[in-house]
């Protein structure tokens, strides 16, 4: 951690701090109370938030620094859940093999993809990877059903080998024994945390995603994509190979994706093609962009935003709308209510498209970018003391050289 | 030979909604310089202009007399159509199993519409922006676009039938010359494809022929230039990406019969065209069309059972093969011109 | 003695041939100038000999190497930079970065997985970068946006880039193009003082007739694709043959 300048790491702090305490934070309201339903601070959801906020930081090393935008990297993520589970059914439960080798196959999958799709740059790099993830998704659905199992979806069952497991090991993925849906509930008041070890364990894991994101960004090599991103005319004149540089940045954003996949999958043990699909790959950029790609929090911010409104607003229905607005009159509670219904519940994807298009419109640099608008009006400083992520966002405005 | 001319057929249909797609992304792409992520939605709701024609027509109310009595013994009232109120019973019923057909007539003024609206709404504030966020932006466009058709028709697929005329299938090997049996081809796919190729001719001699269209290609090969010489080339292009709406909307009316129509058949063509456009070469017009009949067909080669036994799952990623294939020996795909789309 | 060495070089582009004959060659430790009409062939040969296109025929060969057939930055390797016409340069990074790039690649070589090293470490390499922002007089600019600057102050950047590499031979394609007067007496003062403080060979293409004979020890004069004499400057400038060439085109463009 010494090489971290001191900006960074407080950065580090921060998020630690966090994630750490997100059980507590993200559960503000009381357990019954009316809002309840807006807490987050439940195992499954916190685990996603981490896990799409792994995937979200690995894609902004390659398409935040080097701007190449992949349309293809839920590949990796679904290559990642089935190898994990995999290796639930051969090897054991404990996740540590299972994560091992879900990051290792996605490597080796973003090697060879990345290696011929980086042959091609702007669109036909982007339609090139969306032809492997889709490739690699309808090939899972048919002949490749020996090893996804198709449509059900891979699934462990009693009867696998589990070689390295004893009679007694536990049958559900675990870290040493310590199984991931294993939690403790404490209570004070009114209020209700639950402290799992599934959350804990991808937190700690996102934590160093994070620190390492951080070294890369703040690294020659981070320069470097950066560099590409900017001008690779100049890079090929000064002597340097654009594409072992951006094949890098392929690769480790291809396994940050199979290490989110194979987490996935420990929290869960279940792997379905539908991951690899191009509406996932779409997520990913979305939570990317949305939180602002090249700053080194956007990503995370993100994954946690769309996550969040994803879960919350899908649980939305008209009879609790009809709770929130009984205070009205009736005439006007139901023409409210008949306005928003299309966009929750059910309609959370609309309300996503129009979340996305808002934000490309308005706001370029995402979210970070719009905390930075509002942070400067209050404090109006010089703009130079602006730190790389403001660098960063207002890259994002500046059309790309020719 | 008759089983590869059969296939042949089979290919012509997808592959010619594949190339009425691929064309209308190529025309806004290379007038316009967007990259059109919800162009899949345009033919979506082309299709969905289809369905709402019949509903329209379907519309009915109670008939005043009763028919006769059910078996609880109280009277019955027929359901009357409006159209045969309003056109009588004959040209009522023509009008109801015509209603595919007739939808061009409705489709039309309506993609225009949502074209221009688009156009001047959304694109035209993306034409200076990277190509990325074109597609991010047009991306949720899309997802905005089809929920809203989720809305309004549900998850489900509407099924909406050819008129009676053209439903069923006909003996075409016969009519070459083959033994019975041997090609059986639906009449409306063969109508499809003349169809297709009707718009496909009229795009093409639209831009050939008329000054108009003489303008947006050299807007297509030179946009700057044209610039210069004081026409108003941004007028002409939102004219063109009505046009190109059209096509897609046209191309979704019609296959509206061939396969129901669902809120993400947009998005599942989408990511095809795509693949097609580029395979054919950004910016290339021949080349999308060409494209797109070219990888319909082998689509349909590939699904031959001899085909699938030798090579297992061949017929659901020979689009991506192809692709890959020819985006890796010829850079910018078919017939793609030099600088588009590179940095 | 000859450190860029061009021999029978043709080029053809469908039916127009660009380049046909040509033959050159850069003394070490000069400045060679080419210069000619528009169409004459000089940017296709500037690109022959970094990489960009490869000649149909004849022989480039650098400090006894051929550079045919190798990549931009096999060629830049070997010791050549190049300066283009309008500035390339990292836009999107700071003027500091843009310095310690070359200076990374000049230590490195093409690639070095360098991910989870921390530029406080990297010593050498920013030393050296501000060392040459120093001489540059580009110092308090470093923290600047690159693209933010002025075009003149982008020149001295990118000539500051290649500098940092120690080339042997440092090309410059139109340097002073579409610059305005200040400027483009700044850059000729500027590659004034790098040629008698570097051992460094300078061919420069140039269209202003004030940059060439300010700056050039030897003129090649390229004329349809063809060198057509090489001189001395003060022997060019009353050469029948180049009058011919400049006044032809001339009277052809009115």
């Amino acid at each position: 951690m010494q090489s971290l300048t001191k900006k960074d790491f407080l950065l580090l702090l921060v998020v630690a701090f966090l994630t750490m305490a997100a059980p507590i934070i993200l559960n503000p309201f009381p357990a019954g109370s009316g809002l309840a339903q807006f807490n987050a601070g439940y195992p499954d959801l916190m685990q996603r938030f981490v896990i799409f906020g792994i995937f979200a930081i690995g894609f902004n090393i390659l398409f935040g620094l080097t701007g190449y935008l992949s349309f293809g990297h839920a590949a990796f993520l679904g290559v990642g859940s089935y190898s994990a589970v995999w290796m639930m059914k051969l090897l054991s439960m404990n996740v540590i093999p299972a994560i091992l080798l879900s990051v290792i196959v996605a490597g080796l999958f973003s090697v060879v993809i990345g290696f011929v799709s980086l042959r091609r740059s702007g669109i036909y790099f982007s339609i090139l990877t969306l032809a492997f993830a889709q490739m690699s998704f309808n090939l899972a659905y048919s002949v490749l059903t020996p090893i996804t199992n198709g449509e059900t979806g891979l699934q462990i069952s009693l009867s696998d080998p589990r070689i390295l497991d004893g009679a007694n090991a536990p049958s559900y993925p675990n870290l040493f024994g310590a199984q991931m849906n294993a939690a403790t509930t404490l209570d004070f008041g009114a209020w209700s945390f639950t402290f799992s070890v599934g959350y804990y364990l991808c937190a700690v894991i996102m934590l160093l995603a994070f620190y390492i994101s951080i070294r890369v960004f703040r690294s020659p090599f981070g320069m470097m994509l950066r560099a590409v991103k900017s001008n690779q005319q100049r890079m090929n004149y000064t002597g340097l190979n654009t594409k072992p540089y951006t094949l890098a940045a392929f690769v480790i954003s291809g396994m940050y994706a199979g290490l989110a996949g194979g987490l996935l999958a420990a929290m869960d043990p279940l792997a379905g093609a539908e991951r690899m699909q191009w509406t996932a790959s779409g997520e990913v950029v979305l939570m990317t962009i949305l939180g602002g790609a090249g700053t080194l929090l956007g990503p995370v911010l993100g994954a946690g935003f769309i996550k969040y409104f994803e879960n919350i607003f899908s649980k939305i229905n008209d009879n609790v709308l009809h709770g929130w607005f009984s205070f009205m009159p009736d005439g006007l509670e139901d023409m409210l209510i008949a306005v928003i219904h299309p966009f929750v519940g059910k309609g959370w994807h609309l309300t996503l498209g129009l979340l996305f298009m808002l934000v490309v419109i308005f706001l370029p640099g995402g979210l970070v970018e719009g905390g930075q608008r509002i942070g400067r009006v209050f404090r109006r400083k010089d703009r130079n003391a602006g730190s790389v992520e403001a660098d960063a966002a207002a890259q994002r405005n500046t059309p790309p050289a020719e | 030979m008759d089983a590869i001319l059969l296939q042949l057929l089979n290919g012509l249909d997808k592959g010619s909604a594949y190339a009425l797609i691929a064309l209308g992304l190529t025309l806004i792409f290379g007038t316009l310089g967007v990259v059109n992520f919800a162009h899949g939605a345009l033919f979506m709701i082309g299709a969905f202009c289809a369905v709402t024609l019949s509903k329209i027509f379907t519309l009915s109310h109670k008939a005043s007399e009763p028919s006769g009595v059910d078996f609880l013994g109280k009277p019955k009232y027929d359901d009357i159509l409006y159209i045969k109120d309003w056109f009588g019973e004959t040209a009522g019923a023509w009008m109801l199993d015509w209603s595919v057909p007739l939808s061009i007539l409705f489709a039309v003024p309506i993609m225009l519409a949502v074209g221009f609206v688009m156009e001047r709404g959304l694109i035209k504030h993306f034409y200076k922006r990277p190509h990325a966020d074109q597609i991010l932006v047009t991306f949720g466009l899309a997802i905005v676009l089809q929920e809203v058709i989720k809305y309004f028709y549900g998850a489900n697929p509407i099924p909406t039938s050819a008129p009676e005329a053209f439903r069923g299938s006909f003996d075409f090997g016969v009519m070459l010359g083959f033994d019975p049996n041997a090609i059986i081809y639906p009449y409306w796919r063969l109508i499809y494809f003349a169809f297709s190729a009707l718009i496909i001719g009229g795009v093409f001699a639209f831009l050939q022929f008329t000054t108009f269209g003489m303008v947006v290609r050299a807007g297509m090969a030179d946009r700057e230039t044209v610039g210069l010489l004081g026409i108003n080339i941004d007028k002409r292009f939102t004219i063109m990406f009505g046009i190109a709406a059209a096509v897609a909307g046209l191309a979704g009316v019609m296959y509206a019969p061939i396969n129901s129509p669902n809120y993400h058949m947009g998005m599942d063509f989408l990511v095809l065209s795509f693949v097609v456009v580029v395979v054919g070469g950004m910016g290339s017009l021949p080349g999308a069309v060409l494209a797109g009949f070219l990888l319909g067909v082998l689509e349909s080669f590939a699904s031959m059972n001899e085909v699938k036994n030798i090579l297992p799952g061949i017929d659901q990623i020979i689009i991506y093969v192809v692709a890959i294939l020819i985006l890796l020996t010829r850079p910018r795909g078919l017939m793609g011109r030099k600088g588009v789309m590179e940095e | 003695m000859a450190i860029l060495e061009v021999k029978n070089v043709g080029k053809r582009f469908g039916g127009l041939q660009a380049l046909s004959d040509v033959n050159l060659s850069v003394a070490e430790n000069s400045v060679h100038a080419i210069i000619g009409p528009n169409g004459a062939g000089k940017s296709t040969l500037l690109n022959c000999l970094v990489g960009k296109l490869i000649p149909d025929t004849g022989s480039v060969m650098f400090d006894g190497q051929s550079v045919l057939g190798r990549k931009p930055y096999e060629i830049n390797q070997m010791g050549i930079s190049r300066v283009f016409q309008t500035p390339e340069i990292f836009g999107d990074l700071s003027v500091q970065e843009n310095m310690m790039i070359p200076c990374f690649a000049k230590r490195d070589g093409a690639f070095q997985m360098n991910a989870l090293t921390a530029m406080s470490s990297q010593r050498d390499v920013i030393e050296k970068a501000e060392e040459m922002l120093v001489e540059m007089k580009l110092a308090d600019k470093r923290h600047m946006h690159a693209a933010s600057m002025s075009r003149g102050d982008k020149r001295r950047l990118e000539i500051a880039m290649c500098l940092s590499q120690d080339p042997r031979l440092l090309l410059l394609d139109e340097p002073t193009a579409g610059m305005a007067r200040a400027d483009t007496n700044n850059t000729i003062d500027l590659l004034k003082q790098i040629k008698d403080e570097r051992d460094i060979t300078i061919a420069i293409i140039e269209h202003d007739m004030h940059v060439v004979f300010s700056l050039a020890e030897r003129i090649t004069v390229l004329a349809q694709g063809t060198p057509l004499v090489e001189d001395t400057p003060d022997n060019i400038k009353g050469h029948p043959k180049v009058r011919e060439a400049y006044l032809g085109e001339s009277q052809d463009a009115a």
